[in-house]
């Protein structure tokens, strides 16, 4: 039974079709690798799971406790409620908040106390406020985290930047995390470091993961399941040694990259 | 039916003069994304210099025009060296209060040296004075010189942004200011020469509407600072002809709320245009809607 | 002694009630004339209409340019209520009558306006003020251009402190909620805030509620401080006034906004006498502040009791040392 499934998915902006009839699905507890070249239409595909884009016709579905879930046209905040967390390209973290408040505002929509008690700080707002702040602090403990709480987000090092943003989305407390590019910018001991992680969160919570990726060596390595995307079309699926000697990737994008490999 | 027609030449007339202060608006925003509240004491100073120009030095009404211009063309550029271009990388809302800020210095600074009374342009004289009847239709010279030189001036405009360089420069800076400096555009050089069209503009404004309305004070500029930028709103900011036909637009549609409605709620009419406008078209009329890569 | 320093809620409380003394003790003795009783209460009026506005566009990050719109529906609505029923409940309903007015305009104005950025929404809300003071000016009820005069006057010394104190009690509060954090996210970016299952809607739309909600509180406290109210006293400029206090004291910063609105207060008392340059001045003043110190006066710091209770610690270790 999958987790979620995309039918025909496009989007055209303005006549150009960024992502052409893609259809993909996740199995639960799947690592799943999405790779293309430059302007694939990746980040699209990103965007229109997250309701950041409307798509231009498809559909996506998520399955949740036995329920069938329609998220086309659905509002980003709701998706993120149903259970899909993401990270972007480009890190976007609250840079002028500080590290805890980060994770923290990711945990809102389980905050359980009330727009009175939250300005007259009722009994309730003081209990909920504890719990949330272990909750937090157990989470930027796993990301090593902890003793920067108070730091500025724009104040830590690239990698930590980048690891706050993947502890921000788990605190959404998503069935399904989609990182985009998480190693970008990052050396290969670091590279290494972030495929340990997510291997490791995806046991800890019990996720499922789709990744955008350009590092072949992460892709290869932790991916269970690789789509290709050329030109907004899926053009290939399968295990990494299936994509690695799929003649069409290799023409389309792989080439040197497979050799290395 | 005539007077239909009457509302019409009056709506031209009022709708040049917001045409002209949108323009500077506009061209303003495009190049740096600023709403310069102080566009509109541009043109109040530019009223005030052709009246000095007239009414004390009896300065005919080209020369006058010139002066103010230029005069106003030299303001525009200070204020943006001054109190703008310090704070070219600094936050949006600061620009802003800033500009609020010079808008207040210059308001009353001019009430300070020509104290807040109105005062009244000189009556024009001769040929100028001239009033022609169609039937029932009161077409005055004033009108028609007033029509007349915001389309030259307009004319003029659309020939600098473009057929010159420098026209060229500035639409290339209001695209990207980066990339324009990396292919060797001189982008201060740019900023200045947009201010000190805008102005340019506004003072013309400021003298036609003295000869047109006669009374002239300090905080004239206020109420048709705000209808002008939202002519520019209305025609999609930062798009010249947009304002032109944004400014004839809001002039039109406030004569006729007031001949045929209660002039009491001519302002309220504008303003609800405006929010209608930002609500099912924020981009305007010849705008296109741009979304932020994410 | 120890002991209570470190229950903030009872450090808060202590601090409170000695203002409202220090205050009342300052007034009964006429060290505070009635001439400085009215400077208090511009003071009061401002710091509620700043705060409430820094919580739009401080907090949320949405640019209003149209406070003093909220603030005329609460002073029409509670003049309207207290010129009926001129007694201490009819002024308390007055108030809230005028605060919830405000409250549903400012939800009615927000959906649909909220939706623009930056630029658009300051200019939206602007025309949305003058439309609102257009409506007043034409209005039989609230006598057009002429305004509304008699109003009993109900604010003194303690209601002011009621109103100012829970207003400010109540936001800062609220900035420290899930909530107002959900709001700081909007501003801080709008795009990741709403993947994290932040609805951004709703969170601007509450912020300017609440905002306009407090602006109506203000409104009904100017018209039953000073007799008498007209759509004029509304106008742009008066917006342009609570957003001069916000920036001077800095975007998000509360405590910024109650200092500001002080020191703003003293400066126009002392430039009283020089009535021809004071807008001059003020101007001068803005421009200054905003090219060299743009963050304003607290950035987004907050003056804490803490500072209080530092001064204390430091206090007491110096006379430890003697």
């Amino acid at each position: 039974m999958a987790i979620l499934k995309i039918d025909k998915l496009s989007k055209s902006f303005g006549g150009l079709m960024a992502v052409s009839n893609v259809s993909m699905s996740l199995e639960p507890g799947e690592l799943v690798g999405l790779i293309g070249p430059n302007g694939a239409g990746k980040t699209t595909v990103f965007n229109l799971l997250t309701g950041i884009y409307v798509p231009s016709s498809g559909t996506i579905t998520l399955y949740r406790d036995g329920r069938e879930i329609k998220l086309q046209g659905k509002k980003p905040h709701n998706i993120c409620k149903n259970g899909i967390a993401r990270t972007f390209q480009n890190i976007r973290l609250f840079r002028d908040l500080t590290v805890i408040d980060n994770v923290r505002i990711a945990m809102h929509k389980n905050v359980g106390y009330g727009f009175l008690s939250g300005i007259f700080h009722l009994p309730s707002y003081h209990k909920e406020e504890k719990m949330l702040t272990e909750k937090c602090m157990e989470l930027l403990n796993i990301f090593k985290l902890d003793h920067k709480k108070d730091e500025y987000a724009r104040n830590l090092p690239y990698g930590e930047q980048r690891h706050l943003e993947i502890a921000r989305a788990l605190a959404t407390d998503p069935i399904l995390l989609l990182l985009d590019e998480p190693a970008a910018g990052m050396n290969p001991a670091e590279t290494s470091q972030l495929t340990e992680l997510i291997c490791w969160i995806r046991e800890k919570f019990n996720l499922t993961i789709l990744l955008i990726e350009h590092d072949m060596s992460l892709v290869m390595k932790i991916c269970e399941r690789i789509y290709v995307l050329d030109y907004g079309m899926a053009i290939a699926e399968g295990t990494p040694d299936e994509i690695r000697s799929d003649r069409r990737v290799i023409e389309a994008y792989l080439g040197e990259a497979a050799n290395d490999a | 039916m005539e007077r239909l027609l009457q509302q019409v030449v009056n709506g031209i007339s009022l709708g040049s003069i917001y045409a002209l202060i949108a323009l500077g608006y506009t061209m303003v925003y495009g190049i740096i994304k600023l709403i310069n509240f102080a566009h509109c004491d541009v043109y109040m100073i530019g009223a005030y210099v052709g009246y000095f120009c007239m009414s004390y030095f009896r300065l005919g009404l080209l020369p006058s025009l010139l002066i103010a211009m230029v005069v106003c063309m030299l303001l525009g550029v200070a204020i943006e060296k001054i109190a703008y271009r310090p704070l070219r990388n600094a936050a949006r809302i600061t620009v802003l209060i800033t500009a609020i800020g010079v808008s207040l210095f210059l308001e009353y600074g001019t009430m300070f040296f020509v104290k807040a009374e109105t005062r009244t342009y000189p009556p024009l004289t001769g040929w100028l004075a001239r009033i022609f009847r169609i039937g029932n239709v009161v077409i005055s010279m004033q009108q028609i010189v007033l029509v007349g030189i915001t389309v030259i001036l307009m004319v003029l405009l659309q020939f600098i942004v473009k057929k010159t360089k420098t026209g060229k420069a500035m639409r290339a800076v209001s695209i990207d200011q980066d990339a324009a400096e990396l292919m060797g555009i001189n982008v201060d050089t740019t900023i200045s020469f947009t201010f000190a069209l805008g102005s340019a503009l506004a003072g013309a404004a400021g003298v036609l509407v003295g000869i047109y309305y006669n009374s002239i004070n300090p905080l004239m500029g206020m109420v048709p600072g705000i209808k002008a930028f939202i002519a520019a709103v209305f025609g999609g900011i930062g798009i010249i002809p947009g304002a032109m036909i944004g400014g004839y637009f809001i002039g039109m549609v406030e004569v006729f709320v007031s001949g045929y409605g209660n002039s009491m709620f001519r302002d309220a009419v504008v303003y609800a245009i405006l929010i209608l406008i930002l609500i099912v078209k924020p981009a305007g009329l010849l705008g296109k809607n741009v979304r932020e890569k994410v | 002694m120890g002991r209570l320093n470190e229950h903030p809620a009872i450090k808060k409380a202590i601090a409170l009630v000695l203002s409202y003394v220090i205050v009342q003790m300052l007034i009964s003795t006429n060290i505070i004339s009635d001439y400085l009783q009215v400077t208090l209460a511009t003071i009061c009026i401002n710091i509620i209409l700043a705060v409430s506005l820094n919580l739009i566009t401080g907090i949320t990050g949405q640019f209003s340019l149209g406070h003093a719109g909220f603030m005329s529906i609460g002073a029409y609505m509670c003049a309207l209520i207290v010129l009926r029923m001129p007694t201490i409940p009819g002024f308390l309903l007055g108030v809230f009558a005028g605060a919830a007015a405000a409250a549903l305009v400012g939800c009615v104005v927000g959906l649909p306006t909220l939706r623009l950025r930056g630029d658009y929404l300051a200019i939206a809300t602007l025309g949305m003020a003058e439309i609102i003071r257009v409506i007043f000016l034409n209005l039989e009820i609230t006598n057009g251009a002429a305004g509304l005069s008699g109003i009993p006057k109900f604010v003194n010394w303690f209601w002011l402190f009621v109103f100012t104190a829970g207003t400010i009690l109540v936001i800062s509060n609220f900035i420290r909620s899930s909530h107002g954090r959900a709001c700081i996210s909007v501003r801080e970016d709008e795009i990741a805030a709403d993947a994290m299952g932040i609805n951004t809607t709703k969170y601007k739309v509450m912020a300017f509620t609440f905002g306009a909600f407090c602006a109506g509180i203000a409104g009904a406290l100017y018209a039953t401080s000073f007799y008498f109210i007209e759509p004029g006293l509304f106008g742009f400029m008066k917006s342009i006034d609570v957003l001069v206090i916000v920036v001077l004291g800095g975007l998000g910063s509360i405590s910024g906004s109650v200092l500001a609105a002080v020191l703003l207060a003293v400066i126009s008392t002392l430039l009283q006498s020089f009535p021809e340059i004071r807008m001059v001045l003020y101007a001068l003043l803005l421009i200054i502040i905003m090219l060299f110190r743009p963050q304003g006066l607290m950035g987004s710091k907050e003056i804490s009791l803490n500072v209080f209770g530092k001064l204390g610690d430091l206090f007491a270790s110096r006379k430890r040392r003697v």
